[in-house]
């Protein structure tokens, strides 16, 4: 067995040996036979393939379809750790909600001088068309994926709010499946709690947030930018588990001041619209003018209350990376308490300062766009070549407003199984958080994508990271 | 339900159909090559003709020959009727409704598509086509097995039968079409090999071969073959049959809905002239024609179904 012994290993980093959370599942792996594991593995990929759990990437050919690779390895936590956690992101989720109303109606804030308020007018991610306007229940962030990183024991970081419309609950859905189906002895040894209840609690808290002047049982869709997306899959699979129509931009019109869906039957109204569509293509009067993805007009509908568009518009201006270093001041304003989770040291680079020590240490620390994600354009300073780094740093100097750094943080790891046995991988995890009116769910556990290079810090799909089944242990 | 969605099963069906459709063709032109040594051209030609792609083929090849039209009728991306571009959309289709399908049958369809695309990969070798054409008519029976034992009986199992039964009325006119001149009982001469072949490759390409040996005890007669294939409601490839299970599923909808449409009158239209006819009826009005015009009046029902419920816009 490989060790690392510069990260926390979840699994392997105890004075005694195994971490409590992992003890009985350490006992059950010491007596698997690896033949029997490896081809356990390769089922699930047989598995991945036939249910058609794939992703498209960007920039390669169309309709290309690839896997997220899955490791049979489960991240877990303990429920102490796990209790800790959602609480503080129950903390920071109603904050970001509070802050959205507040910033798009008083701007308390502002006046307070607690966010600068040149951050939030010269913000791409601030709606104008938000301005004075509330959604039923006061909800904007109805779906949010808070993505967390571990460093040690207990300590655990916030790395991005994901407020938009984050990805990946399919995922943690179907690698539970995939788990109980290959393993299902694992799961009557160790108590697990189920999130299975996802779809379910998503509809419940979707219907929570319909339109005041609703009647009987709300009427949910999805609305997908087509097979096309590299999230289409997911889009069917929230639409089918929930019941729901998944409708794309041209099924939809607006009929006497409502949305409706062309059904077989004539236009039919929708309440609560889940849309995977970002803002700026929902609405082509509104917005972008050439988005052939949204629905004309729907903003008005919006803004005369009658949909519920989850997310609301405008709430990427809550997980704007510049944002994000505001977020200790921005939960404390609203909730009168300290944050529970800690933010990651975050420099500015439109701050002069800021920029000059980003310049000068550029070799140890990660560089991001402000609006970049999916690992898309940014900088991981110790894994970067001499090149790399000075091409970034003319990137810097030209426009330092569109930046923010952050030291390299040592990642926790959690072993994957290859060939020789167990090896390990840095991870991150984003747990997924439901709001609405009726309260916060979380479900326990969340997507652990892992970076399946050895000493690779990046863990999204698009970069070629996998994913792995998270428990949460009962007690 | 969605009129998209309506539409995309439809066609999901229609495409599946397809597939199975034109490996039919296939087989029944291999083994018509096979057993006649003269002349495969023309019937390699009657093959394409039969699958309406023959413009396409053209400009493509000069000559009719077993290794092309495999090729062609098979493999063919630009062939937009070929089994590996019709079995891309079905299943492009099955996405698209992926909410309107149990996991059984959306399994089903994608891995008919995976195992197919794996098949056809290369060109086909003469020694390798019985086995290939056998695992396409697998595949679909595979689909058909989930579709008919997990679904529920509703407006969504409706429309995928609407796309089985239009397409399916399609292929079996068109081999008809194709054919008509054999089946004439002028150009009859009774026990005359050379009709003996063509009337084995058409009862081959709706499969009903030995299914009309065991009907008509053996005897092969061109107005008994045609009866068979356009008044037999017993054959679930017949015209008669296609046209009644559209009625009928198209009555399924009305019920469900309350509403009844124009595309049911056309429907009804279409099987009242196969209802309680002679064949001898149909050849005194001229077969060519009745089929000609069958072809036609199943199109304007498609289009139609496709305009009363929404498919579009």
């Amino acid at each position: 067995m490989q060790e690392d012994l510069q990260h926390f290993d979840e699994m392997l980093s105890s004075e005694n040996g195994v971490r409590s959370p992992y003890f009985e599942y350490e006992k059950w792996f010491a007596a698997q036979d690896p033949v029997r594991l490896s081809k356990k593995s390769r089922e699930a990929e047989a598995f991945f393939r036939r249910t058609g759990i794939t992703f498209n990437v960007y920039g390669q050919a169309a309709a290309q379809e690839r896997l997220i690779p899955f490791d049979l390895v489960p991240r877990i936590l303990s429920n102490r750790e796990w209790t800790k956690l959602s609480r503080g992101i129950e903390q920071r989720v109603r904050a970001i909600n509070a802050f959205l109303h507040d910033i798009y109606n008083r701007q308390e804030i502002l006046r307070a001088g607690r966010v600068p308020v040149q951050l939030i007018a010269q913000n791409e991610a601030y709606l104008p068309q938000m301005i004075g306007m509330a959604p039923p229940g006061n909800v904007y962030t109805h779906i949010v994926g808070t993505d967390i990183v571990c460093t040690g024991e207990g300590e655990f970081f916030v790395l991005e709010d994901n407020a938009r419309t984050p990805s990946g609950v399919s995922y943690m859905l179907e690698n539970r499946e995939t788990m109980l189906q290959m393993f299902p002895e694992l799961f009557s040894k160790i108590k697990v709690q189920p999130v299975s209840d996802y779809p379910k609690n998503l509809r419940r808290s979707l219907s929570a947030c319909a339109p005041k002047n609703c009647q009987g049982r709300p009427t949910v869709a999805v609305l997908t930018p087509g097979i096309h997306n590299s999230a289409y899959f997911e889009h069917s699979f929230l639409a089918d588990q929930m019941g729901a129509e998944l409708v794309e931009g041209h099924d939809l019109r607006v009929v006497d001041g409502h949305i409706a869906m062309r059904t077989t039957r004539g236009y039919r109204t929708i309440d609560v619209l889940y849309r995977r569509v970002d803002d700026d293509y929902l609405d082509p009067l509104n917005f972008n003018p050439d988005s052939m993805l949204g629905v004309p007009g729907i903003m008005d509908v919006y803004r005369a209350g009658n949909i519920t568009i989850a997310n609301a518009p405008g709430t990427g201006i809550a997980d704007d990376k510049a944002i994000y270093s505001y977020m200790p001041d921005i939960v404390e304003f609203y909730t009168g308490e300290k944050a529970i989770l800690k933010n990651v040291e975050t420099y500015r680079c439109s701050e002069p300062d800021a920029l000059g020590y980003v310049l000068d240490n550029l070799a140890e620390l990660v560089v991001k766009e402000v609006h970049g994600s999916g690992g898309y354009g940014m900088l991981v300073g110790p894994a970067a070549s001499k090149k790399e780094l000075s091409t970034f740093a003319a990137k810097l100097r030209s426009s330092p407003d569109n930046y923010i750094a952050q030291p390299t943080l040592s990642l926790s790891t959690v072993p994957i199984f290859v060939k020789k046995g167990l090896a390990p991988r840095h991870v991150d995890l984003r747990p997924f958080v439901l709001v609405s009116p009726q309260g916060i769910n979380i479900t326990p556990g969340g997507l652990t994508r892992v970076a399946l290079k050895a000493g690779s810090l990046v863990v999204n799909s698009s970069q070629g990271g996998g994913t792995k089944d998270t428990w949460v242990l009962e007690d | 339900m969605l009129g998209k969605t309506a539409g995309g099963l439809f066609w999901m069906f229609r495409f599946l159909e397809r597939a199975e459709n034109t490996a039919r063709l296939v087989e029944a032109g291999f083994r018509i090559a096979l057993t006649r040594s003269t002349d495969s051209e023309t019937e390699w030609k009657s093959v394409v003709t039969t699958a309406a792609v023959k413009a396409g083929y053209q400009e493509k090849y000069d000559t009719f020959n077993g290794p092309n039209v495999v090729d062609y009728l098979l493999r063919e991306k630009d062939n937009p009727s070929s089994v590996i571009s019709v079995v891309e959309n079905a299943r492009t289709n099955a996405r698209m409704v992926r909410t309107a399908l149990t996991t059984e049958v959306w399994e089903a369809v994608n891995e008919n598509w995976m195992t197919i695309k794996v098949l056809l990969k290369r060109p086909v070798r003469e020694t390798e086509l019985p086995a290939i054409l056998g695992t396409i008519r697998q595949q679909s029976a595979l689909v058909r097995g989930a579709l008919h034992g997990t679904m529920l009986r509703n407006d969504i199992y409706d429309f995928a039968r609407l796309g089985t039964f239009l397409e399916r009325a399609d292929n079996t006119a068109r081999i008809i079409d194709v054919k008509y001149y054999t089946l004439l009982p002028s150009a009859s001469f009774v026990g005359s090999s050379l009709d003996n072949v063509q009337w084995e490759t058409i009862l081959r390409s709706v499969s009903a071969h030995r299914a009309f040996r065991w009907l008509d005890e053996g005897d092969m007669a061109s107005a008994a073959i045609a009866d068979f294939l356009i008044l037999d409601r017993r054959l679930p490839r017949s015209l008669a049959f296609c046209s009644a299970e559209l009625v009928s599923n198209l009555n399924f909808l009305a019920e469900d809905y309350g509403e009844r449409h124009k595309c049911h009158d056309l429907a009804e239209n279409l099987r009242a002239r196969l209802n309680n006819r002679d064949i001898n009826s149909i050849f005194e009005l001229g077969l060519h024609r009745f089929i000609g015009d069958f072809i036609r009046d199943n199109n304007v029902l498609g289009k139609q179904i496709e305009t009363d419920y929404r498919f579009n816009n």
